[in-house]
């Protein structure tokens, strides 16, 4: 084995990060507010370099892979990594006051994030699968830390035993299903086993492993039947944790079944097709019948992610570079939609009071019109209706699943999007419809309230524009 | 004066931008709210009488176009424009617009901002869906029509609003997510999204049913036809006022256009083997419906159930044109059903329209739209007693008033396509006289009944000016109809050249 120096300059945006972290968590040391304001500040710019960098580097150029073929750099890099970093950026915009009001306002806050944002990076551009393991943990790592910030919260400690349990099984599955496709290909570059699988060679064995390697990633993404975790975890969480674990981490799960699946095990489609049916029709299926009955709003948005996944794992049955594209985009919209969604949580909680409960949202209208417009984006976003991004997000992927033959499956989707319709539309009545007493107006800072406006208005603007964003997506798979 | 500009868009835009606006200005001040929304909406109806004007009577094809490339990656355009067909349609709806502004004034008292802004952007959304000419940009403005619809409903309906808005959106949703599946199949087969390239595909007749039965469930549930129309009455009881006219005017009218515009060109084939569940659903609509709706206590029900008894005679019409095609051969009988049927959504849109706010002129007085809390109503409302009585003739179809300009020229088509289709379509004239004379008959005539009724005050000056614009519009395409059909019998010529091409 020859040793050629890699090319450090493509792998730009992560050393970056990497260097950040330290800086951060020095830089917190001496900050006198106690309040991590320093980190706050630095791990802001250092996402919108990173997004920068990933832009400069990656995008527009040819495939290029370094690092002795673990490292890939390519468009589809670039999209998954200002996404992952942009949605960092703005679930920590909405953090800050939250935090503040119940302690938890420490730079270590920001650095996990930041760790966790390396971690992303990692598996976007992982062209290993090591790379993509480790990149893998690094998040995972991050995230049941972050779970557990609130460490006097009960519930909150109680949801990060179950992620970190139920995480590490999966994890440990994925490895296994990793070992096997080692053995079959012998080899751990993405590249190598697509090759060895176009030759034919160990199919058997490697789609043993593959299955392993998708019920990791099932359960990664939180796809029926693997979901379990997801609504205690996202209860269990400080709402700043959940916005931020709810939104990046599904566009890295995401990153981690196109590298894995799609770009390496792309010749066993046949058999993942059947799996991924399974886990999408599931998905669907468990997260809107479920949602309906839920009364806590976390736990129902939670729920509604589940199904959210079902849709995006529709694009990927499809198995083709527009599925992909249609995935990629529902996964960039869902994660700015379930941002904006958590967010909302933050900002109408108060100091002792979180506004979990759909009724907490009752009158919201009346006391302050402007978030309840913003509910309403998000809503009728997340339902699909038109004039929001949810809607050419589940239109893509209808169009992926029609173009390749199986419009009963888009028929199935679309008969859960309406079930669907109904527990969003149960929010809004909550908003618009039942009016409290006495509305007492909102008060809330500066800060939050120009990222929900800002994240509204994205929805709507993606919502009336989205072409550049379709582009982009299809760019990143060459089409 | 127009030439060049992009009328339409202005069309859709100027009432979106212009509710934001009210929104914005009207805020803290309620007045300020109500007059730069009158403003918005007179200036929209003027901008939708230049559309007129400026539209040239006797062609076929597509006027006022605007074509810029919306999504690129699929070749979806941002297509608009008008034929015959929609061209009256947009008028109707800028015209209701200002309508429903002016009925709101004094009425309105919970964050009345918010409700002009909301109907004018359904406005800007239903121009919208009557002129886009690419079927994504059609099914978004369809789609997002729910929208304003679901708030007005649930916001500033009745008692027992958040059930009809939920079953509203539930219901019109279920049928749309269908027609959009079928939109996305056509593509793949015509290789883009443009409407006129889906016309005249020759697919095969299976796959031809299952599209026409996607465009069925959602046009169906628009119009609304049986036994998808449950949400209606819920939907107009519960509504406010100006929720009910836009409802019954415009939106149930784009159930009539989708038949016209996607199921009959796109599905021609399914359309004449499926023609026989249409006319089937038509026609109990008719009766069935007619009856139901005589035996209504509650005056916004009664028209709510008038409403979709008149509409199924639009469906009728349009679908009956095969039978009149297999029956006599003839090609001017079947035509005539087709303008028959549009000039019937015309007329209804404004009759309809104008029941409502009779409706809701006794309801601000009264609160209660029970008819048996009335009485008399003539003896202390000479001028509104007037007014509704026209109204309620139009509504069963007297002739020199609009609404028997279409009943006539259907039925006389329908002759043509059998004795018994005419015959059972003919009840509706009966039927419709029924419950509009007996409802008339116990609000406004006999005794003053009760002290409520006694104090009741005649019709204001604005009240007096809403009436009598929608009256003399009445009057006047009922005694001279022929502008009307001037402009969009050529379009349907055209139409019925895809769908029978061998004739």
């Amino acid at each position: 084995m020859n040793f050629e120096m890699p090319q450090f300059a493509l792998a730009a945006p992560e050393i970056w990060l990497g260097v950040m972290v330290c800086v951060v968590l020095i830089a917190d040391l001496f900050d006198r507010s106690q309040e991590g304001r320093i980190a706050f500040f630095l791990t802001q710019a250092t996402l919108l370099v990173a997004i920068w960098l990933a832009i400069s580097t990656h995008w527009g150029g040819d495939r290029e892979i370094t690092f002795n073929g673990m490292y890939v750099s390519d468009s589809l890099a670039a999209v998954l990594k200002v996404a992952i970093a942009g949605l960092a950026a703005v679930t920590l915009g909405y953090s800050r006051d939250y935090l503040r009001q119940r302690d938890l306002l420490k730079g270590e806050f920001y650095m996990l994030t930041l760790i966790a944002t390396l971690g992303m990076f990692v598996m976007a551009s992982a062209s290993s699968l090591l790379v993509l393991y480790v990149g893998l943990e690094l998040l995972s790592l991050s995230l049941y830390a972050m779970v557990a910030f609130d460490r006097d919260s009960r519930i909150g400690a109680e949801a990060a035993m179950k992620y970190f349990v139920l995480g590490a099984l999966s994890s440990g599955m994925l490895l296994y299903g990793m070992s096997m496709i080692y053995g079959a290909s012998g080899s751990l570059l993405i590249d190598d086993i697509a090759a060895r699988a176009a030759a034919g060679d160990n199919l058997l064995l490697m789609a043993f492993g593959m299955t392993f390697a998708l019920v990791g990633i099932a359960f990664k993404f939180g796809a029926a039947p693997f979901h379990m975790w997801i609504p205690d975890v996202y209860q269990g969480a400080p709402t700043a944790v959940t916005a931020f674990l709810g939104s990046a981490p599904k566009i890295a799960a995401l990153a981690l079944f196109l590298r894995l699946l799609a770009d390496g095990l792309g010749q066993l489609h046949d058999q993942w097709q059947i799996m991924a049916i399974i886990l999408a029709v599931g998905s669907l299926s468990v997260g809107n019948l479920f949602a309906l009955v839920q009364t806590n709003f976390k736990r129902m948005l939670a729920y509604s992610t589940i199904s959210h996944i079902g849709f995006l794992f529709l694009g990927l049955i499809a198995g083709t570079d527009e599925g992909y594209a249609a995935a990629l985009f529902y996964a960039i919209s869902y994660g700015i939609m379930a941002a904006g969604g958590f967010g909302m949580i933050i900002l109408l909680s108060r100091k002792g009071f979180e506004a979990e409960m759909i009724d907490d949202m009752r009158g919201l209208n009346d006391r302050h019109s402007g978030y309840a417009l913003v509910m309403l984006l998000l809503m009728f976003s997340m339902t699909g209706i038109p004039g929001t991004v949810g809607f050419y997000a589940k239109w893509l992927v209808l169009q992926a699943l029609v173009d390749s033959g199986m419009v009963w499956l888009a028929v199935v989707a679309v008969v859960f999007a309406v079930i669907g319709a109904f527990y969003y539309l149960r929010v809004l009545k909550a908003v618009y419809f039942d009016r409290v007493e006495s509305p007492a107006p909102l008060e809330a800072p500066m800060g939050p309230r120009v990222v929900v406006a800002a994240n509204g208005g994205l929805v709507l603007l993606l919502g009336l524009f989205p072409d550049t964003l379709i582009a982009i997506c299809r760019a990143a798979f060459g089409l | 004066m127009l030439e060049g500009w992009p009328l339409l868009s202005l069309l859709i835009w100027l009432p979106i931008i212009g509710g934001v606006g009210v929104l914005a200005l009207g805020r803290a001040d309620a007045d300020r709210a109500r007059w730069s929304a009158l403003g918005v909406a007179a200036l929209v109806f003027l901008l939708s009488l230049t559309l007129w004007i400026g539209f040239e009577v006797g062609v076929a094809g597509m006027q006022f176009v605007e074509r810029v490339p919306w999504i690129q990656a699929f070749g979806i355009d941002y297509y608009l424009g008008v034929d015959g067909i929609s061209m009256p349609l947009v008028v109707l709806t800028a015209f209701a617009t200002l309508l429903v502004v002016v009925a709101a004034w004094e009425v309105v008292r919970y964050k009345p901002a918010q409700y002009l802004a909301a109907f004018l952007i359904m406005e800007g959304i239903m121009i919208g869906v009557f002129s886009a000419l690419d079927a994504i940009l059609f099914y978004v403005f369809f789609e997002a029509m729910l929208i304003p619809m679901f708030l007005i409903i649930g916001i500033w309906g009745g008692p027992n609003r958040i059930y009809a808005t939920l079953k509203f959106f539930l219901y019109t949703f279920l049928g749309s997510v269908m027609m959009l599946v079928a939109l996305i199949y056509l593509r793949t087969e015509a290789g883009s999204f443009a409407i006129q390239d889906f016309y005249g595909l020759q697919l095969p007749l299976a796959t031809q049913m299952l599209i026409f039965l996607a465009f069925m469930a959602a046009f169906a549930v628009k119009v609304p036809m049986f036994p998808v129309h449950t949400w209606l009455p819920d939907a107009h009881v519960e509504a406010p006022t100006g929720g009910s006219v836009i409802l019954a005017a415009i939106t149930l009218k784009i159930g009539g256009y989708g038949f016209l515009r996607f199921s009959l060109p796109i599905t021609p084939e399914a359309s004449m083997a499926l023609d026989w569940l249409l006319i089937g659903l038509s026609l109990i609509a008719v009766v069935y419906i007619g009856l139901v709706a005589m035996v209504q206590e509650d005056l916004k029900k009664l028209i709510a159930y008038s409403s979709i008894a008149h509409m199924g005679f639009v469906t009728l019409a349009f679908f009956l044109i095969f039978r009149i095609l297999a029956g006599s051969g003839s090609r001017d009988g079947a035509l005539m059903a087709l303008e028959g049927g549009m000039v019937q959504m015309i007329s209804h849109g404004f009759v309809s329209a104008a029941m409502f706010l009779c409706v809701g002129v006794l309801y601000d007085r009264m609160h209660t739209r029970r008819i048996a809390d009335y009485g008399g109503v003539a003896n202390r409302m000479p001028v509104f007693a007037g007014f509704f009585v026209l109204f309620a003739m139009a509504n069963a179809g007297l002739p020199g008033t609009s609404g028997f300009v279409g009943e006539f020229m259907v039925i006389l088509a329908s002759f043509q396509a059998g004795f018994w289709y005419a015959a059972i379509a003919g009840l509706t004239l009966v039927l419709g006289a029924a419950y509009s004379l007996w409802m008339i008959k116990r609000v406004v005539y006999g005794e003053v009944k009760s002290e409520a009724v006694g104090e009741l005050q005649d019709v204001s000056a604005r009240e007096r000016l809403l009436l009598g614009s929608l009256a003399a519009v009445v009057l006047f395409f009922g005694i001279y109809p022929a502008p009307l059909i001037d402009v969009m019998a050529p379009s349907l010529d055209a139409l019925f050249r895809i769908v029978v091409p061998t004739l």
